[in-house]
């Protein structure tokens, strides 16, 4: 490497692995699915104006999920909604990713305990990515959020998803018990 | 007229005493209970004679009294002509839970009572489309029963913790 960045040093070009440079590119224009279930969306709508302002991350909404590399479940998730969340989740393209916004789209929210239409949090009908507490979570929250998945992004391989949830906790349970050994 | 004792007796006049009480809780306005046969008629003039006028449903609530083992609806009425409110209310048993539709009398009753329906079970006779109206149309019971058990999954999804 360093042999080529002498080689070419006077003209315009960088030198990096093609897996930086694909995750580079994919965590710096995430597309987002663009529909809110409740009070959580209108935060969401006010982090893509002008205050907050997404598109300085790349962050755009699409109106499709088959554009879209990011759905975010901006509010409060209802049993009639669930099974329409699942579906737009099915929809998009590969690789996807989930944030979950807000308590109700994380546990349920207030309607934890006597909610009987509310679905008691998101992650039992599509795998979550990133979960952002709040009731509703400032537009700080979100970005924040968003700045997490971009670190996943980042750790990602071509081949596959390095950080998913279920693999990453096997392995570290493997390592525990090894090191315990 | 105005006051609801007033209205009260103008509408045994009408109708006879049978089943028509005039009560009053321990707060709040006071209301006229009437018998689910003949709602219909009662409204009906309640909205077309000319001292009353009660042109405007405010609202329609099904109630479960679930002590009586009773179901039941309660109406708030306004006339905007003679600036007047009333209340009315019906009761049903839980197990032959019927009432007339006021669906033809003030149209905003329609969703009402098929919120009525959705929440509590009740029927109303002659709605033109009575349907769930919150709830998905597979759901099971009705949610707002003091005797509410929730079904476990819906379509497969879990709907507990």
């Amino acid at each position: 490497m360093g042999m080529l960045d002498k080689k070419y040093h006077d003209s315009n070009i960088i030198i990096v692995s093609l897996e930086s440079a694909l995750n580079w590119a994919r965590k710096n224009s995430l597309w987002y699915e663009q529909f809110g279930l409740a009070c959580c969306a209108i935060e969401m709508m006010a982090t893509a104006a002008s205050r907050y302002d997404f598109d300085r991350f790349g962050i755009i909404p699409r109106s499709s999920p088959r554009q879209a590399d990011v759905m975010i479940v901006a509010g409060t998730v209802t049993m009639k909604m669930a099974s329409r969340i699942k579906r737009l989740y099915e929809q998009m393209a590969e690789p996807r990713y989930v944030i979950s916004m807000g308590s109700c789209s994380n546990c349920g929210g207030p309607y934890w305990e006597h909610g009987y239409h509310v679905l008691k949090g998101v992650d039992k009908v599509v795998p979550v990515d990133v979960y952002v507490p709040g009731c509703p979570p400032r537009p700080e929250a979100l970005l924040e959020g968003f700045l997490k998945l971009q670190e996943k992004i980042t750790g990602e391989t071509i081949i596959e998803k390095k950080n998913d949830n279920v693999e990453v906790t096997e392995v570290e349970k493997k390592s525990e018990t090894t090191s315990m050994s | 007229m105005k006051e609801p004792k007033e209205i009260f007796e103008y509408l045994i006049k009408e109708f006879g005493e049978d089943g028509i009480h005039f009560e009053t809780g321990d707060t709040g306005e006071p209301w006229i209970e009437v018998p689910a046969g003949n709602v219909k008629e009662i409204m009906k003039f309640l909205r077309d004679d000319f001292q009353l006028k009660f042109n405007v449903l405010m609202c329609l609530s099904g109630v479960h009294y679930a002590s009586e083992a009773a179901l039941g609806v309660t109406y708030h009425i306004n006339s905007t002509v003679n600036s007047a409110k009333l209340a009315l209310k019906v009761k049903v048993p839980e197990e032959d839970p019927v009432i007339p539709s006021v669906e033809s009398i003030w149209k905003t009753a329609n969703w009402h009572e098929r919120e009525a329906y959705d929440m509590v079970g009740i029927h109303f006779k002659n709605h033109p489309d009575l349907r769930r109206i919150l709830t998905a149309e597979d759901w099971e019971g009705h949610p707002l029963r003091k005797d509410y058990v929730q079904q476990e999954f819906y379509q497969g999804i879990p709907t507990g913790e």
